[in-house]
């Protein structure tokens, strides 16, 4: 193999290379280097690079560690010491990380690599990464289309291996809907799982950090090098981290698979029915069972949703203020249009939109209409999930409601954006785990647009996903296809 | 369930310190109605007897001991700073 192909290799392959010394971890970044030279012009998935530091590390990195010499691409919203943090947005466009997230630290411990930092929708609110404030990122598969998003740099790096494996985070699927929507794997850990401490917070009670990865071995490995308790973060959950990989080759007789006849709505792309469909089969084939059942209060969930992360981030954002890092406003006349200005230039649309609707919900007269409302429809959607994982081991669906669409063709209609999160942010309302697997592709105008399944577990069965996952992947090709970028 | 309707975008940018531009505040006025309206239907949903919840992993009381340990300098903390002098953040002045 030439150094121009290691960057195509899975992080087991590129490990089992690095351990025999057939390659050193120098000429792995040295060849990602290359390959990201090569392919960014054309998807601009990363806001920064920092290739020097990488080699710094590389140089006395200890290749028998679990991740031992693998180079990791970062989104831009979780800090890395020394490297921009920006968040996609131009409030933090010249801030620089002071210390290292909880999961980089862990990563970093594990071996691995933190390599660039990756483009995102603005504060993680977008499923496009066209809310960005720096640039478009393209989907490797067809460049005239989105990537997916939030974490859309993440997903189009890994998927035109121009990143080995990634991080992402998901709020209401921003992990899972580029994973699909770019063909490769994403994982939302279940609430708690993951710390999030050093991930700049969008909606605090939805946020998890979790992997995009070429294979669910991948994405199973980058797990367990940064699930776990964290003292500094009081939401993160004490529960022992099992080895993620040890169910991997397990098959599926007697797992119970649920597909709940809510999911059957209207508005799926024939073709993405049509692969979901083949995917349940492949997995009945496979062992196991299907249980159908019911999750009443889906149709409320984009509305929950989209009511409990603005009124999160509104408080949240209000950090943004220009005193102590940021953008500041020039020659305020008092304090007010200080923070006004500074907030103003700072935020781009997206963020502002949902800034509006966060802290209309939260204010006096409306809070108990629809912030507390919305809570208590959330305590409902919960109630759904528990009841459903008395009958089944999982639920599967499609990831999306539809394939990648063109850049530019939903930026003036918020509400449809909103809206094909139908399938993902529940899960996030509910605090489950799931994942996004390649399942097929669709047809559109000569491009061959990945299609993805989703799977979602009760918290903390993590190891579970894997497990299902894995058997899927083994059993079909989809995964080893590669878009030509 | 309130009207959509009620929301004054002018009105809450000012309670978010965010200022927009009149064009923006017409947008977002159009674009959040529709939101608004979609959400409507939650209305609809019997919430008489459900408890509220804050988070999906209810969690209550988490403490750690208060220990000292290692924190940032002074310099670190005003490394990305828009103003600083003397070890610390300079702002505009605010009171009379």
């Amino acid at each position: 193999m030439s150094e121009k192909d290691l960057p195509a290799l899975t992080i087991a392959d590129l490990q089992s290379r690095l351990r025999k010394k057939e390659i050193s971890p120098r000429e792995v970044i040295e060849s990602l280097r290359a390959r990201i030279e090569n392919v960014e012009p054309k998807i601009d998935a990363y806001l920064s690079l920092d290739f020097d530091a990488a080699l710094k590390q590389a140089e006395k990195v200890d290749v028998d560690l679990p991740l031992g010499g693998v180079p990791i691409a970062v989104k831009d919203i979780i800090n890395v010491k020394g490297q921009p943090c920006t968040c996609g947005s131009k409030i933090l466009g010249n801030y620089r990380s002071p210390y290292d997230a909880t999961v980089i630290r862990r990563l970093r411990a594990a071996g691995a690599i933190p390599l660039g930092k990756t483009n995102m929708d603005e504060f993680a609110m977008g499923s496009s990464t066209e809310n960005s404030s720096f640039k478009v990122t393209r989907n490797p598969w067809d460049v005239s289309r989105v990537p997916g998003g939030s974490s859309g740099g993440s997903a189009a790096a890994v998927a035109a291996d121009a990143a080995f494996g990634g991080l992402g985070t998901d709020t209401g699927g921003s992990i899972r809907q580029p994973a699909s929507l770019s063909g490769i794997v994403g994982v939302k850990p279940s609430y708690g799982r993951v710390s999030r401490y050093g991930l700049t917070a969008f909606a605090s009670s939805l946020d998890q950090v979790g992997p995009l990865a070429k294979t669910v071995r991948d994405a199973a490995m980058i797990m367990s090098g940064m699930a776990g308790h964290d003292p500094l973060d009081s939401t993160s959950l004490p529960d022992p981290v099992p080895d993620y990989t040890k169910n991997l080759g397990r098959d599926l007789k007697g797992v119970k698979l649920g597909v709940p006849k809510e999911y059957r709505v209207e508005g799926i792309d024939p073709q993405v029915s049509a692969a979901v469909n083949a995917a349940i089969k492949q997995l009945e084939s496979l062992g196991a069972e299907i249980v159908h059942l019911s999750l009443p209060h889906t149709d409320h969930g984009i509305a929950v949703y989209y009511f409990l992360a603005t009124a999160e981030a509104s408080a949240n954002l209000a950090r943004f203020d220009g005193v102590r890092y940021g953008h500041r406003a020039k020659n305020p006349q008092d304090i007010l249009d200080f923070y006004g200005r500074t907030r103003e230039e700072g935020f781009g649309a997206e963020v502002k939109r949902r800034i509006i609707l966060g802290t209309y919900v939260l204010s006096s007269g409306y809070y108990d209409a629809y912030y507390v409302r919305a809570q208590k429809v959330r305590q409902l959607i919960r109630q759904d999930f528990v009841k459903a994982f008395e009958k089944c081991d999982a639920i599967v669906s499609p990831t999306s409601p539809e394939p990648a669409f063109k850049i530019g063709e939903r930026t003036a209609n918020p509400l449809a954006m909103y809206l094909a999160d139908i399938f993902t942010n529940t899960a996030n309302l509910a605090g489950l785990c799931g994942i996004s697997i390649p399942c097929g592709f669709a047809k559109e105008n000569g491009s061959q647009l990945p299609i993805g399944l989703q799977i979602l577990c009760k918290p903390l069965d993590e190891a579970r996903i894997f497990q299902i996952a894995h058997a899927y992947e083994r059993s079909t090709d989809w995964h080893k296809q590669r878009p030509k970028v | 369930m309130a009207k959509s309707t009620d929301l004054d975008v002018g009105y809450v940018s000012k309670l978010a310190r965010l200022n927009l531009g009149d064009d923006e505040t017409k947008l977002f006025q159009k674009q959040l109605a529709d939101v608004l309206k979609y959400a409507e239907k939650l209305g609809e949903v019997d919430v008489s007897h459900v408890e509220a919840a804050a988070h999906a992993v209810p969690m209550f009381n988490v403490f750690r001991e208060d220990e000292p340990g290692p924190c940032f300098t002074a310099a670190e903390a005003l490394a990305n700073a828009p103003q600083k002098a003397n070890q610390l953040f300079i702002v505009p002045k605010v009171v009379e």
